[in-house]
This record gives C-alpha cells, structure tokens and sequence, in this order.
C-alpha cells in the first residue's frame, strides 16, 4: 500500500485534480455570479457544453487554445442569452428553462458532432503549459501545481477579479442587490433587469470557457456529454461558497482530486472497481452537502423574476 | 410667512391611477409646499400609498400631471424622482439587509465605475448631523433597531438632494418613543426648508405632526385643512371634522327606514341569544394581547356592526370566531354549546362561516373555476363529491344556481375565478359561505375595493340574510354603511371592546371618540 504514497501517484493525482479542478472554477464562478443576481442557472451545463463544442471546432480549425477558449466563452454566452430573454424578460420559470437550456444543448451539440466529426474522431495536439520558473521545480506538488496551461491562473485571477469587483465597484454592488431586494435596487434607481442580464451573461461567457477548458486542455477532443456533470457540480459549488468566492476554488480543488483519482490508481496498478472510484466525487458532493448544506447563503430573491408593478 | 414658501414646491395634478376592479386614485390633487409637514390621512386603501407611489415614480398615473416648481415633469421611474429632489421611504423597507449601511447608501448613488467610499462616508456624516441621530456605517443593515433602520432609509431618502421626502406609515413599527424621535426629525428637516409628506392613518399623529392635513377615502380627496383652519379650532372638533372626513358620515343613513328599525329592534328583543364570546383573549408578538376581555352576545337574526380603526384587532377577532386562531383564554358558545376548541371544518358545518377580507389571497384560489371556488370548503362532502370521485354535474349545477341567485356577470361557470371582477368574486365568495344552512356569518370588509352598486347589493343581501335568522357579524371601516346595516355596533379599540351602541344615524361623533380610544 506504500505505492499509495509514491511520487508518481501524488503527482498524477495532483496534476489530473488541477485539471479537472479548473473548468469547475471557471463555472462555479459564473454561477455564484448569476446566482448573487437573483438568477438560479440550472442551464450552466448546457453552456458548458455549448463552450466545449464550439471551442473545439474553433481550436480544430485554427489550432489556436486561446482562440478556442474564447470562442467556447460567446457559445456559452449565446446560450446564456436564452435565459436572459425568457427568465429575466419574460419572468418564465428559471428552473425549467434551466433544465431545458442544458438538455438543448448537450443534444444539438452531440447532433452536432455526429453530423461532422462521427467518422474522424479527430484529436487536438497536447495543450501547451506554462510552467512557473522555481516554482515549477518544487518536487513533487511542482508540475502539477506550477507546469499547467495558462489558463489554469487566468482563472484564478478571474476569481480575485470577481472579489475586488463585488467588493468595490458599482455594478458588483447593483448585482448583490438585485439578488437580495430587487425592489430595493429600482427605488434606488438601478435597473434589476439589466444587472440580472449583465450577471447571467458573465456566468454564461465564463461557463463555456470552462466547457472548453475541458475539451481543449483536458480531453484534447470532443465527444457528446464530455463535460461530465461539470456545470451541475458547479451549481453545488457556487450555493456552498455562500458568496465567499475562495471557497469555489478550495471546492473544486476537492473535486478535482477525487476525480482524478481514477485515473492516478490505474497508474500505479491499484485494483480497485473503476465504477466505485468514479462515483466518488459524487458521494463527496452528497456528503459535503450533508454536512455544510445546511448552512448555504442563498440570496432572498434567488429565482423569483423581478416585476416591478407586482408586489 | 412670505409668499415663496406658500407656492408649491411639488403639485400633483388630478392623478388617476386605475387596477383591475378598483380606482385606487380617482382624480386626486395634492400640493406640497416649502418647509411643511403635508399629512396624508385615509384608511387602509383609500389610495395614500398608490398617490405616493406615483409621486416616487414606482407607479405610473393612467391620466393626471405632476408639477415641479412649476414646470411640468415626467416621472417615470424611482430615478426620475429622485433627480427631481424626491426621496421616499416606504412602507416595506427598500434597504438590502445583507449589505451595511455605506453599501446601501452607495446603492444606485453611486454613478462612477468604482465606489467612492470616502466621499459616500462624508455624506452619511452629513446627514446624520442634519437628522440629529448617530448611525455605524459599517453595521449590517439586517442587524440594525427598526427604529435606526427607518433612520438610514430616510438618510438614504435625502442623500442625492434634500427637497422632498415622502414617509410612507413610518410609525407602524415604531414605539411611543421611536415616534416622537421621528417627529422631531420631520420638524428638523421642515425648519430647514424642505417638505415633508407624512402618510398615516392615526388620527393623533396627524394632529400632533401636520402643517396641512389631506384626507382621502375609497380613491378620492375628500378635504384638505389648512393649517390657519387648523390653529382656529380646538383639537376635539378638528378630530370630529377629519373623522366625518375619513369614513364618510355625513351621509350616512340617509336611506335608513327609522320605523323599519323599531320594528326590527321589537323582533330582535324576541329571539334568543344565539352566540356568545365570553372574555376572549388572544397574544400577540408584543406586550400587549391583540384581543383583550372581548366578551359579546348576539342573538338570532341580529346585525352586529364592529367598527374601529384598521389593525385593532378586528381580523382577529374574525379569525377566532371562524377557529383560524386559538384562544388563551375565553370561551365562545353556539347557543350553549361551547366551540372554541373545534376546528374550522367543524364550525361550518355547525354554520359559523367567516367572509375573508382577503378574497384574492385566502378567499379563492384564482386559477380555478368558480364552480371549484363555489365548493372549495366542502372538498369530499357529499353531494359534490362521492366517495373520492368527484361530481363535476352536480358542482356545476351548484355553481350556476349559485351565479343566478347572486346575479354574477360570468360567461359560464367553467372559468377561472380571477377573470372576474372583485366585486362578481365578491358575491361568489358571500353566496358561497351563506350555502348549506349559516348561522352565525362574519363578514370582513365585505365592501372593500367595490364600487357603490355592488356595495349596496352585498350590503342588502346582509341585511336581507339576517331577516331570516342569520346572525351576522359584519367588521368594516366605513361608518356609513356600518350604521345602514347594522343593528348595534361595538367599536374595537386595540384589542378591546370600548362601547356598544344601538345603530342609527347621528352616532357617527360618539363612534369616532370611542375608535380613538376614548372610554364611552
């Protein structure tokens, strides 16, 4: 059992867990957003998806990651679009249009894909890193910490980013009330619906640039559902971060570990069912849930449309 | 006083404001000068908070014109009001209460990328030295007193520009103590040029705080006293007058049958008592018991008016008598059979029936047909439902006699009840609780938000209802149509019954003492 310990396992597991970890990041953050603006994005998955598809075809043609990166982010900003006009506009229902939105898009993307890629299965060439100077040399946690693609501390940035803007700047503070008293947010003069529309359309642009992180930088290709339940356990991130933006990337740290995990016991020849390994992640969502649910911050007017002369 | 500050400052110019199946605001003029306290006096849904409304842009009039000094303006929108110098602080609170106190401040003020911290702190500085009161910026907004919470929301009112504020029932929740601080602080704001309107509907603060007084009933402007009026006259009549003012009395019982209520009254004296509350007493969240010793007796067929000022305990008395609220103690009896232990199902079918005065909310379920509507108190009883099936024919039947003897407009009994009208609901709802053989029946404010005809049909059908031998006990706000379909009348003061009259015209006066709590 020593092999559990070994450099080759921790350094698999960590490098894998950054990288399965940074897509959650990318959507936990979008839907802390949305969700601080009063908008419950159940279609978070649907844009990731949208985003690994579209980034996909963008890096495949022009083979360009950053290209692709951005590409996947108006994919997943155009699906956003959707829940803008019906939930924000139109006060339709946000969970149902959520659901919606994600089965949508995971079948025309999959529709998609086997219309032009059923043959070929084509693959993109490894994501290049940037590795970090000294620190990268750290053995062990190095490689897998500090020699990852750019965009794993682009997204870090984003995070910090985020803070400082809810923290200090007008429209952070516009979003934080339209999630709590909307009606609070008028009579001040600001506009709800359109902080709800700026706020679901940053969740959008930052999912689908997590749904193509995943196809670009971790699977190096596109098959129908690859995100994998991401967007979902996004959602989860974002309602337990209780607008504490920190706490996503701890979250999804954590996520990203177990979910690799399958993959670094292969490694090193543990024979344990994959199906088990696999289900962990999940199991650790449930307990977590168990134990911090409870607990979860969620903004007073979370899911309720805004209607000015309704009261 | 000089002429500059007799011109209005802001004028509301024959406002109309209409929602489906009420006139909230009927042509409604409404000046505001420089440096004075403006009441806004009228009972629940005479139209104060739509007026106000309007005013801070929340609302937009269908017909009428705001004036700014002088110049026609177009609000809006909250932003236009506030550009224009008018801050309001409303009935509900406007603060976010996640947020502190700066950050609520800064919220929709703050018209820069960045929040200027700094410059929102020197501001709060400011208007915290104008309001005379110390408030921690950095406190959460949730965490504060109520009464320092109504503080940072009229801070927030007069932030962009101190011109105009609007206090919308701000003493509601407020203490003794609390409400003398925030009279002092309209003085304040007055002497130092602004104007301050003040929406209540309690008559002594009107009194104690206004320069100006408006009233208004069911939509309409009814008066406006003008402060010299108001110095000329001793507080009792001036009471008197507002009163006559609010609930209409001057033409009350015009049309009352004076012998058909002797008649009535010999009749009465006949019947036995049928219903009884003995000391019944109910606790609120505060000190003091929202229903205090209330202990009444009524006998068959008698119409028992109870009057008083909104929030005094009337609902509640409503809710006990249905058995929506238990008792702490006290009994009610049914002939002598005591009942306050029974559920509500129970009570109906020993005929206790209760006519909510919140019919869209707990009256109806909207999107359901009226015939559903017409039985929804008796879901599983027999014959509209046989064992668990239920029958739609003979729902409908049920239903469309129903529309036929209360004269509903309806295309058919099949749709659903909230395309009707308040007052057609209105009738499905009376027409429904007098079914199956009523008792004792109170009716809530069965008139609120009708118009005058429909009024007068649901108000006769009470009358008419009780001639047969129901009991009726019937709570309303108008003293007019209390003392046209009433035989007595208690009047309620918080919690407690303070008299009993016998109903005729002419009582409008001594009704009005007793609502204000003077003892009879």
């Amino acid at each position: 059992m020593t092999d559990i310990l070994s450099t080759v396992f921790l350094a698999s597991l960590l490098s894998g867990g950054v990288i399965s970890a940074v897509p959650l990041i990318y959507a936990g953050l979008g839907e802390a957003i949305s969700e601080r603006s009063g908008v419950l994005n159940l279609g978070l998955e649907g844009m990731m998806v949208a985003g690994a598809y579209a980034g996909f075809v963008a890096t495949l043609n022009s083979g360009s990651i950053w290209f692709g990166l951005f590409v996947g982010g108006i994919a997943g900003l155009v699906v956003s679009l959707f829940m803008v006009g019906l939930c924000v506009y139109l006060n339709a229902d946000q969970i149902v249009v959520g659901i919606a939105l994600t089965l949508g898009a995971t079948g025309v993307t999959a529709l998609l894909h086997s219309a032009q890629y059923s043959k070929s299965y084509p693959r993109l060439p490894k994501a290049g890193v940037l590795s970090i100077p000294l620190l990268s040399k750290i053995p062990v946690v190095g490689v897998g910490l500090f020699s990852q693609h750019a965009s794993t501390y682009l997204v870090l940035v984003l995070v910090a980013g985020a803070m400082w803007f809810f923290r200090s700047t007008r429209i952070g503070l516009n979003i934080k009330a339209a999630g709590d008293q909307p009606h609070a947010l008028e009579a001040a003069g600001g506009n709800p619906r359109r902080t709800r529309t700026v706020a679901v359309m940053t969740a959008g642009f930052l999912a689908g640039v997590g749904g193509a992180h995943i196809a670009l930088i971790g699977a190096g290709l596109f098959v129908p559902g690859v995100t994998n339940g991401a967007g979902d356990i996004g959602i989860v991130l974002a309602m337990l971060a209780r607008g504490k933006l920190w706490w996503i990337v701890a979250g999804a740290g954590l996520i990203g570990v177990s979910l690799s995990l399958t993959t670094a016991l292969q490694l090193i020849g543990l024979n344990i069912p994959i199906d088990a390994v696999q289900m962990l992640p999940f199991l650790l969502i449930i307990v977590v849930l168990f134990i911090f649910g409870r607990d979860s911050y969620l903004p007073a007017a979370l899911c309720l449309p805004y209607d000015r002369e309704a009261r | 006083m000089d002429d500059d500050e007799l011109k209005p400052a802001v004028e509301l110019v024959d406002i109309t404001k209409a929602f489906p199946g009420v006139v909230a605001n009927d042509a409604i003029s409404f000046s505001l000068r420089r440096g004075e306290v403006h009441i806004l006096l009228g009972e629940n849904g005479a139209g104060k908070s739509t007026l106000i409304s309007i005013l801070s842009g929340m609302l937009t009039p269908d017909a009428g014109q705001i004036i700014i000094d002088g110049e026609p303006a177009e609000i809006r929108s909250p932003r236009d009001a506030l550009d224009a110098g008018i801050g309001t602080v409303y009935q509900h609170s406007l603060l976010v209460p996640t947020l502190t106190v700066l950050d609520n401040m800064m919220l929709g003020t703050n018209r820069s990328f960045r929040l200027d911290r700094v410059h929102a702190q020197k501001r709060m500085h400011e208007l915290t030295q104008l309001l005379d009161v110390e408030i921690d910026p950095d406190a959460r907004v949730g965490d504060l007193a109520l009464g320092q919470r109504q503080q940072a929301e009229i801070i927030r009112a007069l932030w962009s520009s101190e011109r105009v504020l609007v206090l919308d029932e701000p003493t509601s929740m407020l203490t003794p103590q609390g409400v003398q601080s925030l009279g002092r602080v309209m003085r304040r704001l007055a002497e130092r040029g602004l104007s301050v309107v003040f929406i209540t509907h309690k008559l002594n603060e009107a009194i104690d705080f206004g320069d100006r007084i408006t009233v208004l009933r069911r939509g309409r402007k009814v008066g406006e006293l003008e402060p010299l009026q108001m110095v000329g006259k001793g507080v009792d009549d001036l009471k008197d007058e507002i009163i006559a003012l609010m609930f209409g009395a001057s033409s009350a019982g015009a049309d009352a049958n004076p012998s058909g209520n002797i008649e009535k009254a010999e009749w009465l004296d006949q019947q036995p008592v049928c219903f009884r509350l003995v000391d019944v007493e109910i606790q609120g969240d505060g000190p003091k018991p929202i229903l205090d010793g209330i202990t009444l007796e009524l006998r068959r067929g008698e119409v028992l008016g109870i009057a008083g000022i909104d929030g005094n305990g009337q609902k509640e008395l409503a809710e006990v008598i249905a058995g929506q609220r238990p008792l702490l103690h006290g009994q009610v009896y049914l002939d002598d059979k005591e009942i306050q232990r029974l559920s509500v199902a129970k009570r109906q079918d020993l005929g206790i029936r209760y006519v909510t005065d919140d019919r869209h909310g707990e009256g109806t379920v909207g999107q359901l047909s009226i015939a559903i509507n017409s039985v929804i108190k008796r879901i599983g009883q027999r014959p509209f439902w046989r064992r668990t099936r239920i029958r739609h024919a003979v729902i409908n039947e049920f239903a469309r006699t129903m529309i036929a003897e209360q004269d509903v407009r309806t295309p058919n009994e099949k749709v659903p009840i909230a395309t009707l009208s308040g007052g057609n609901m209105q009738k499905i709802v009376v027409g429904r609780e007098l079914a199956k053989g009523p008792r004792v029946v109170v009716y809530n404010k069965p008139t609120y938000g009708l118009d005058v005809k429909t009024m007068q049909v649901v108000l006769n059908q009470i009358v008419e209802q009780a001639r047969r031998g129901t009991t009726a006990i019937l709570i309303s706000t108008e003293l007019d149509e209390l003392i046209s379909a009433s035989d007595r009348i208690a009047v309620m003061y918080e919690g407690r019954i303070t008299g009993i009259l016998p109903s005729r015209p002419g009582i409008e006066a001594q009704l009005g003492e007793l609502m204000t709590g003077a003892s009879a």
